[in-house]
């Protein structure tokens, strides 16, 4: 029997999932356009531009075979449970030990197999190109992505994300130098997971440097708007994993309907604070050549290695 | 004047530029190619004409730069058999030239080991040439599409990447074909002729004032520069002189068109590598600068300021104060921007190195202009044969030598500097007088037009027939030069490095595919 609770905070945080990844997009995007002495685009864009695929056609190429057709819907469906999982605003999720940190990983691993088959399943250059290039960049940073999660692990004995979570936001305030370290391995690995730059170029319109872009090129109406979501999702996902891992404050634990309430402004703030930073870092990098993709993971790995070593010799 | 020990009488044209042509025969055609790949000259361009209702025949002209000038030589063909030898295995850029000829012309080179077509995209049958004077150019053909033998590279893990003409971006069309392995790109073959609009052939017939309005559109980009070797032309085979304040303002205008395409590139490298702050920066700029063109010349892209005679408009007083005053703040803000662009590690890393042309390389492939330049070359018409104003303004011709995308880029910043400062010399020093003269052309005469654009040597070569309107016009872009080398400078490099050398370059479509 899940108690009431744990049923309202696990739906409220799938709501607000769905309901306000697309705004932590648009927030980044105008801030990048201030930073970059640009008119900003509404807050509001990625919903018309969501509303406006939806109510699209949606062109299929003849030579697509289902996996190009149930790709989207399966790299949603990852998308939203990796959401629901995350203790964005809660720890009392009754969803949350229906996968672990290390299922986790598995989750992005799922959607990313599947976008990439679809990728290459049309037979267009692009995609394959696209393909090659995401899976090279993914086989990299998920490991660090783990090493990461298990130094956090580490210091809480669980490898459920709620439970980590959990333990360190009711522990009395004390700096980790393990957790510190794998923060900067776990924005290494967020850029790249969420082609953003230094990795890939979210507005790109060259098609020779795409990533995650020449993935999606064939799609179009329905199909391309789930992945856009699904896209915003992850970033949201990202956003909220990281917030609750190394910035813990103001989560609602167990039996705690109240804190709730303080939770969503909260956690807004933190995200509105990400998105600056975010934007920022875009703003002042370029992109990197397509080969040092691998020496910048190997950093996060090593990085992540050496928040593990750190915790492990020292304790902290 | 005789050239090279050539038996052949170079005629001097009436140019600001020494422009030199002759008649020669196919033994005399061949001997003065080999003199100039011996001396280190370089082909500037190869054009057909249909002389046959001047009571002549075929012709094929090739242009070529020396240390001397312009040397054109001009060889009658057998109007049965028009035939000529091939000076591709001289001169790298003739071939795209020649394969052109021959689509638009029906002249063919002898001996040329490429024989596919290279304007001729199915439009019209191999055996219709819209050049000559039977056609109108306007005949409708509907043919099937022709299969194009494009280099196949063979090997373990090889495959091709086609891309364009359509492409994601809004960009010009031009179909490039790549063999990759993994990232790396193996070979690149263009594909061109996509916008080929039939303007030489528009040129036949029309008067030499509407010519100048269309020569001033071959390509957007560089419209001051087109007009200004039009002018040239057409002045040259007017005997006519313009007056000292027309020049003036002609180079003034030249100069602003350079400014504005290299503050658009620069703006587009920086977003090229995903540095989107850059392309803010120079568009505001650019954009600045192209309304203060609206507002003191009257068009934003100058089009049409350029006239056979002179210019347009003349300049007040406070439109010089104002102009000087905007290049002294450009300089202020461009100084800024380029210690951002070499204090940016990522940038510089994405830039360095990469799309290496070496200056051998561009000796032997003939590149031209700008890219020429990044590459260690000082060709500079503007110094090397310094014209009016320019012969007074004490120009230096800027260089750099690793001809990678930085050297493009850092050549485009030290230029800006330097036309920055011929605008001030130019509104400072501005002589006083009429700025536009009437220009009668005369019937059955030849001209030619030579002028530095900011992509480099823009080439106009003009023919009036017996009324005194157009009987050929040919105009030349460096982009016919430059695109080869393009394909050679992505070899070895990453498949995503791509835009960013291509637009380090930034080549015309529209120039070339006439």
């Amino acid at each position: 029997m899940i108690p009431l609770s744990g049923f309202v905070s696990q739906l409220l945080e799938i709501i607000l999932a769905l309901a306000f990844a697309p705004l932590l997009t648009g927030w980044v995007n105008q801030c990048r356009a201030w930073l970059q002495n640009r008119s900003a685009p509404g807050l509001l864009q990625p919903y018309r531009a969501l509303h406006k695929l939806f109510n699209k056609e949606s062109v299929v190429a003849e030579s697509a075979s289902p996996i190009f057709r149930i790709a989207p819907y399966i790299v949603f469906g990852c998308m939203a449970l990796v959401c629901a999982i995350a203790p964005t605003l809660s720890t009392d999720l009754p969803l949350a030990p229906a996968a672990d940190t290390i299922a986790l990983v598995g989750l992005f691993a799922l959607a990313r197999v599947f976008i990439s088959l679809a990728a290459m399943d049309i037979g267009t250059s692009f995609g394959t190109l696209g393909a090659r290039r995401e899976m090279l960049i993914g086989f990299l940073a998920e490991p660090a992505l783990l090493m990461v999660l298990f130094s956090a692990s580490l210091i809480t004995q669980s490898t459920s994300l709620a439970n980590i979570v959990e333990t360190l936001a009711h522990q009395p305030f004390a700096i980790y130098p393990s957790l510190a370290v794998a923060g900067v391995a776990f924005t290494f690995v967020a850029l790249a997971e969420n082609a953003r730059v230094p990795v890939d170029n979210p507005a790109t319109h060259l098609e020779l440097t795409m990533i995650h872009e020449a993935l999606i090129l064939e799609y179009s109406g329905r199909h391309l708007a789930l992945i856009e979501w699904a896209a915003a999702l992850k970033l949201f996902a990202y956003s909220c994993i990281g917030l609750a891992l190394f910035f813990p404050w103001g989560i609602a634990g167990a039996g705690t309907p109240l804190a709730m309430i303080v939770a969503i402004p909260v956690l807004l703030a933190k995200l509105a604070i990400g998105g600056v930073l975010l934007a920022l870092i875009e703003t002042i990098n370029a992109k990197m050549r397509l080969f040092r993709v691998p020496e910048f993971l190997a950093t996060a790995f090593l990085l992540a290695v050496i928040a593990l070593l750190v915790h492990v010799l020292l304790g902290a | 004047m005789q050239f090279f020990g050539l038996a052949c009488e170079f005629e001097p044209l009436e140019t600001p530029l020494p422009i030199f042509r002759a008649r020669v025969d196919a033994g005399q055609w061949l001997e003065l190619a080999r003199s100039i790949v011996e001396a280190q000259g370089q082909l500037v361009s190869l054009w057909g004409s249909d002389r046959r209702r001047a009571g002549a025949s075929f012709e094929v002209a090739a242009a070529y730069r020396t240390a001397d000038g312009l040397l054109c030589a001009e060889l009658p063909l057998d109007p049965q058999r028009p035939v000529y030898p091939d000076i591709a295995r001289f001169f790298a850029p003739a071939n795209r030239m020649q394969r052109a000829a021959r689509d638009l012309l029906g002249i063919q080179a002898d001996g040329s080991a490429d024989c596919r077509p290279w304007l001729r995209h199915d439009a019209w049958p191999a055996d219709y040439f819209p050049l000559r004077h039977e056609n109108t150019g306007q005949e409708r053909f509907d043919l099937p599409t022709e299969h194009y033998p494009f280099v196949r590279v063979e090997g373990d893990g090889v495959h091709e990447i086609p891309v364009g003409p359509v492409h994601a971006g809004i960009i010009e069309p031009g179909h490039f074909r790549f063999s990759v392995v993994g990232e790396k790109v193996l070979r690149l073959e263009q594909r061109l002729g996509y916008t080929h609009k039939g303007i030489e052939r528009r040129f036949i017939g029309m008067d030499v004032e509407t010519g100048a309005r269309l020569a001033g559109r071959v390509s957007g980009d560089s419209t001051v520069a087109y007009a200004w070797a039009y002018a040239m032309a057409l002045e040259s085979l007017a005997h006519q002189r313009i007056p000292e304040r027309a020049r003036w303002l002609r180079a003034l205008l030249l100069e602003r068109e350079r400014v504005a395409n290299h503050l658009g590139d620069l703006g587009a490298l920086g977003n090229d590598a995903a540095f989107g702050f850059a392309l803010t920066q120079f568009s505001l700029l650019r954009e600045d600068w192209l309304r203060s063109n609206a507002e003191w010349f009257g068009h934003r892209l100058l089009m049409d300021r350029i006239c056979p005679g002179g210019v347009e408009r003349d300049l007040g007083d406070a439109a010089r104060q104002a102009l000087r005053e905007q290049a002294t703040a450009m300089r202020a803000s461009l100084g800024e921007l380029q210690r951002i662009f070499d204090d940016h590690a990522g940038m510089q890393d994405r830039l360095v190195t990469t799309g290496r042309i070496s200056p051998t390389l561009a000796q032997q492939l003939g590149l031209t202009g700008l890219a020429a330049r990044a590459s260690g070359r000082t060709g500079d018409l503007r110094s090397d044969f310094a014209w009016p104003p320019y012969d007074s303004l004490d120009f230096k011709a800027c260089s750099q030598h690793n001809g990678d995308v930085a050297a493009r880029l850092n050549l485009r910043f030290a230029e800006v500097f330097e036309s920055l400062r011929l605008i001030e010399a130019l509104l400072q020093r501005l002589p006083e007088g009429q700025v536009r003269t009437p220009i009668d052309p005369p019937a059955n005469a030849k001209g030619a037009g030579w002028v530095e654009g900011w992509r480099g040597e823009i080439l106009v070569a003009l023919e009036t027939d017996e009324a005194g309107a157009i009987a050929r016009c040919h105009c030349h872009d460096p982009s016919w030069q430059n695109w080869p080398v393009l394909e050679h400078a992505v070899i070895g490099n990453i498949v995503a490095d791509f835009p960013l050398i291509n637009k380090s370059f930034n080549l015309s479509y529209s120039g070339q595919d006439l």
